[in-house]
This record gives C-alpha cells, sequence and structure tokens, in this order.
C-alpha cells in the first residue's frame, strides 16, 4: 500500500459565466506518493479546492470537468471508485461535516458500508481507527452526537472515519481553518504521524505558509487555476520562483516576522 | 400562582409539559378508538352487518338495535362499525401509495436535479391546480368506478403536495457539507438519500399525513357517496349516506349515524394532525416554552 502513487493529470474544470464558458481550473498535473506531504498552496480563489474537487468529481453545481484522469499506479479509475477506496477526504469545517442528529456511530457505519464492509469486524476497525486519531474512550464517543462535541474532536473524528477507510491517500482540505491553535497543532502532529505510521499519502490544501513549512515535503503553488511552481518544500520557501509563490512567502513572512521559514510555529 | 414566581419557572415547568397537549391526547385517543373499531369491528358487531330483517325496517333505537336499523332491517352500528375499517383501510392503502409516489417523485426531482427536476415538478403544477375532488372525479371517469380506482385516483391527485415538500427539504439539505462528506466517503446516491435526506422530511410528511387522512376519508366516502366508489351493499360510510337519502325527510337519524361518524374520525384525526404538527414545529415549540 506504501509504494502507491496517485497521478492527476490535466484536470481542467469549467463554469458558465455571463453566457460564456470559464475555465476554472486548467490542465492541473499533481503527483502523490505514498508517505509524502504534497500541499497545494495559493490564494483564494486560486482553485486548490476545486482542483481536489474535481479529481473526486463532486464539483459545486455549475462546473463542471471538461478533462483531466486519475490514475492510481498508472491505471486509470472514475472518480466513483477513487472515492472513498483510495482517497478519503478531510473537510474544512468539522462542524458542519458531520449529520447533526446521527451519532458518530452511525457515521462510522456508513463509512465503512460504502466501502462494502460486511457487519463483522467492522467494531474492530472502527476502535483501531479512533484510537489511532487520539480519540481514546471509543464507547462513550460512538454514542455522541455532533452538537455534544468540540471541533478539534470532531475533526479528529474525521480523521478517524479516514483511516477506517484505509485509503492510501488523504485529501486535506485546510483541515485547520476553523480550529482554534491548540487544536490546530495537535491536527498537524497527528497528521504527521499517520503519515509516518500508516504511509499516508497526503494532498494538504492550504493557504497557510506556516503549516506548509511544519508538514508538507513538497509544494505545489497554484495560481487563477494553473500550477505556476512545484518544488520541495525547503527549495520554494527560500528561493521562490515565480512572483506569486514571493508574494505568498513574503505575506507570510510580514504577518510572522520574527519566525524564520524554517522552523514556524503552527 | 405565586408572586414570588422567578422567571425561570415557566421554562422549568415547560420541561415537565406533555409531549402531546390535552386536545392532542384527547385526539389521539379517539383516533385510537377509530382504529381499534375499524381493526376489531367484525368481532364486536352485535349483529351481521348484511342481515337483512325485513320485519325491523326502519326501527329506531332499541336494545337489540342500539342505533336502530335502515330500510332493509340490518343494523346501524354493526354497519357502522365494519365501515370503519373499509374506510380508515382504503385511506390506510390511499396515504401508503401517495407517499410511496410523493418520496419517489419528490427525492428524485430534487436529489438529480437539473431538466429532471424541471419535467417533474412542472407535472406536479399541473396536479397542483386542481382542486382534488374535481381531480379524483376525473380520473375516476377515466379508470371506472370501484374502490381499487377510487384509491388510485386520490393518490394520483394528492401525490404532488408530498413530493413539493420531499423536494424542497432534500434541495435545503443536498449541498450542506455532511452530505458532501458523506459522498467523498464513497456512500452511493440512494443511500444518502435513505440516510440523510429521507429522514429529514419525516417530520413534516407525518404531519402533513395524519391531517390528509380525515381529507382521503371525506373523498373515498364522498366518490362512494355518488356512486362511484364502494358498491352498495358493502357497509361503507358514504353508501350508508345515500342508502339513506331517501329518507331524509322521515328517518333523518340513518343520516345522521354515519355523518357522525365521518365527522367525529375527520376531526379526531386533523386535531392529531395539528398537535403532532405543534410539537414537531421548533418555532411553536419556542413559543409555548416562553
Amino acid at each position: 500500500m506504501t509504494s502507491r502513487c496517485l497521478e492527476i493529470s490535466g484536470l481542467t474544470v469549467r463554469t458558465m459565466c455571463d453566457g460564456r464558458e470559464r475555465e476554472l481550473v486548467s490542465g492541473v498535473d499533481l503527483a502523490l506518493e505514498g508517505g509524502e506531504v504534497l500541499a497545494l498552496v495559493g490564494a483564494s480563489g486560486s482553485g486548490k479546492s476545486m482542483t481536489c474537487a474535481a479529481a473526486l468529481d463532486v464539483l459545486p453545481p455549475g462546473t463542471w470537468r471538461a478533462g483531466g484522469t486519475v490514475e492510481l499506479d498508472g491505471q486509470v479509475r472514475t472518480a466513483r471508485e477513487v472515492r472513498g477506496a483510495y482517497v478519503a477526504t478531510i473537510l474544512q469545517n468539522p462542524r458542519s461535516a458531520f449529520n447533526p442528529v446521527r451519532t458518530m456511530r452511525s457515521h462510522a457505519h456508513e463509512t465503512l458500508r460504502a466501502l462494502g464492509m460486511g457487519r463483522s469486524g467492522r467494531n474492530a476497525r472502527v476502535e483501531a481507527a479512533m484510537i489511532d486519531a487520539g480519540l481514546e474512550d471509543v464507547p462513550r464517543i460512538l454514542a455522541l452526537h455532533p452538537f455534544e462535541m468540540s471541533g478539534g474532536m470532531l475533526q479528529r473524528m474525521m480523521v478517524a472515519l479516514a483511516l477506517m477507510s484505509e485509503a492510501p491517500f488523504l485529501f486535506a482540505d485546510e483541515p485547520t481553518t476553523d480550529l482554534d491553535l491548540i487544536v490546530q497543532r495537535e491536527i498537524l502532529d497527528l497528521l504527521e504521524r499517520l503519515k509516518k505510521t500508516r504511509g499516508l499519502g497526503i494532498l494538504l490544501v492550504t493557504h497557510d505558509m506556516g503549516v506548509v513549512a511544519r508538514l508538507a515535503d513538497r509544494v505545489a503553488v497554484m495560481d487563477a487555476g494553473r500550477i505556476v511552481e512545484t518544488g520541495p518544500v525547503m527549495d520554494v520557501f527560500h528561493r521562490p520562483a515565480h512572483p506569486t509563490t514571493r508574494r505568498l512567502v513574503d505575506a507570510h513572512l510580514s504577518l510572522y516576522p520574527t519566525l524564520s521559514p524554517a522552523e514556524p510555529a503552527t | 400562582m405565586s408572586d414570588l414566581a422567578l422567571p425561570e419557572k415557566p421554562a422549568a415547568a415547560s420541561g415537565r409539559r406533555p409531549w402531546l397537549s390535552l386536545t392532542g391526547r384527547f385526539a389521539l385517543a379517539l383516533a385510537a378508538t377509530i382504529i381499534a373499531v375499524a381493526v376489531f369491528g367484525p368481532w364486536l358487531t352485535p349483529h351481521d352487518p348484511n342481515a337483512m330483517d325485513l320485519t325491523a325496517r326502519l326501527d329506531g333505537p332499541s336494545a337489540a338495535h342500539w342505533l336502530g336499523t335502515d330500510h332493509l332491517g340490518r343494523d346501524i352500528l354493526s354497519r357502522l362499525f365494519v365501515g370503519a375499517r373499509v374506510s380508515l383501510g382504503s385511506v390506510a392503502v390511499t396515504l401508503s401509495l401517495i407517499l410511496a409516489l410523493g418520496i419517489g417523485i419528490g427525492g428524485a426531482a430534487g436529489f438529480l436535479g437539473g431538466r429532471t427536476d424541471q419535467v417533474i415538478m412542472r407535472c406536479a403544477d399541473v396536479f397542483l391546480t386542481f382542486p382534488t375532488l374535481v381531480l379524483a372525479l376525473f380520473m375516476v371517469g377515466m379508470l371506472g368506478t370501484g374502490l381499487v380506482n377510487v384509491v388510485i385516483a386520490i393518490a394520483l391527485s394528492h401525490w404532488a403536495w408530498y413530493a413539493r415538500i420531499v423536494r424542497g427539504i432534500v434541495l435545503s439539505l443536498k449541498h450542506r457539507d455532511f452530505i458532501l462528506a458523506s459522498r467523498l466517503a464513497g456512500t452511493g446516491r440512494l443511500r444518502i438519500f435513505w440516510t440523510h435526506l429521507l429522514p429529514a422530511t419525516m417530520s413534516q410528511l407525518v404531519v402533513l399525513a395524519t391531517l390528509d387522512i380525515g381529507h382521503i376519508m371525506l373523498h373515498v366516502s364522498g366518490l362512494s357517496f355518488l356512486g362511484l366508489g364502494i358498491a352498495a351493499p358493502t357497509a361503507e360510510w358514504g353508501v350508508m349516506l345515500n342508502d339513506a337519502r331517501q329518507f331524509v325527510w322521515t328517518e333523518p337519524h340513518l343520516m345522521i349515524w354515519p355523518g357522525l361518524a365521518l365527522f367525529i374520525s375527520v376531526m379526531a384525526f386533523n386535531l392529531l394532525g395539528d398537535a403532532i404538527r405543534d410539537r414537531l414545529d421548533p418555532h411553536l415549540r419556542m413559543e409555548h416554552a416562553h
């Protein structure tokens, strides 16, 4: 599982705007290996989230995938095959990502049922994933509804659901934006640990360069729907080639002037 | 009422408030009784509802016949009991059919969206335009008379209301994050509809269905009264009303009993529906609490 490779090529998203077609994402190519974190950065509206949604074919209404393929180990797969089974996803806002009237147990079972897993063995897998995600008191938490849990717990639960699927890849779309700093740090620690222990390949969508420096191995910078620069994280920070990258790094440094990009806080 | 009552008091008291209002509980008891009569009717009847006794025609109430007999000497109380079964049975079948159509069609419209939604909802609009009884009459005219056709006609003239509600709720929920999360986990569309969307429609559907029980009951009896539904010898309230029509000046009680049975049943289910709506609507609940 660890040696898998996810390749997105030529991904294009279009929408209709004032009677004309407009391209929101143009021919994006990305490659993600198991056991690495690839950060997809860019300003708001640059098409980062759209890229993730397009790869899994869950685009918002009014937009559509006009081209592009997703390959797993060299084999083209449909989005329906990829979702859940090969790519698990963590959404930005943990509070709205759970059905308010259903318990954690119901969500866990839904995730496993979607993978075609029978009733037997479910509990063991749920427990293992939740402990891995740092939710120790499994039976108590499984009985809770979303409103009875904190944002941090919910985000951990979302990570646990992703782990339950045993998908080799994880798309994390701004996983820490809606959390306070302490919880952010815990979630980032958790993701880093999972990368090492489970060999997860993580596509981390973010605009927070602090998070990037902390977690990412490689960085892809997006601007206006295109990838403008890709490279190892240190290269991108120290020798940004593209003006957009430079602006992002500069903006980060001007906000956190005392922190050097090599050892940022979170 | 104490003068020292603190502002918290009413809120605390409302916590112990029963699930249904007094009227609601009364209606529930009444409706339960009617349903019990419908279910156990054949074992409760003092006489065979279809046994004629031409020597005892048009008798008033007596010890043997509590509500008297009709123009063929049949026991009215027995016929009312058995009639409850026919009325409620046909209402149950009709409502199941309406719910199936409404949920299926409305769910498909809301969930699939786009052109499918447009086509389905314009069809629904056509059904929503006509008064239901007129539409049902028209359909019985096309399908022919008989109970089965009446049930189909009533179901076809009512599904659009249910479809519209289901569609509205599905539309309001389908772009929520938890639906997206569910899709991202690989859950199929039908499963998402079943686990996340359908339960959300239930509180409104239960209210609408309860309120419609009386309405549909009147449709069934109304069509039977006109001779389009259930045929004459069967004990059914609409048929009984029609039978009694010719004696309305001489023996008015023949009309009063089935009329009263209809009135009480419709009222019971309407009050019950109102009470459930008040209970399930969070806004109204808030008003009660304060």
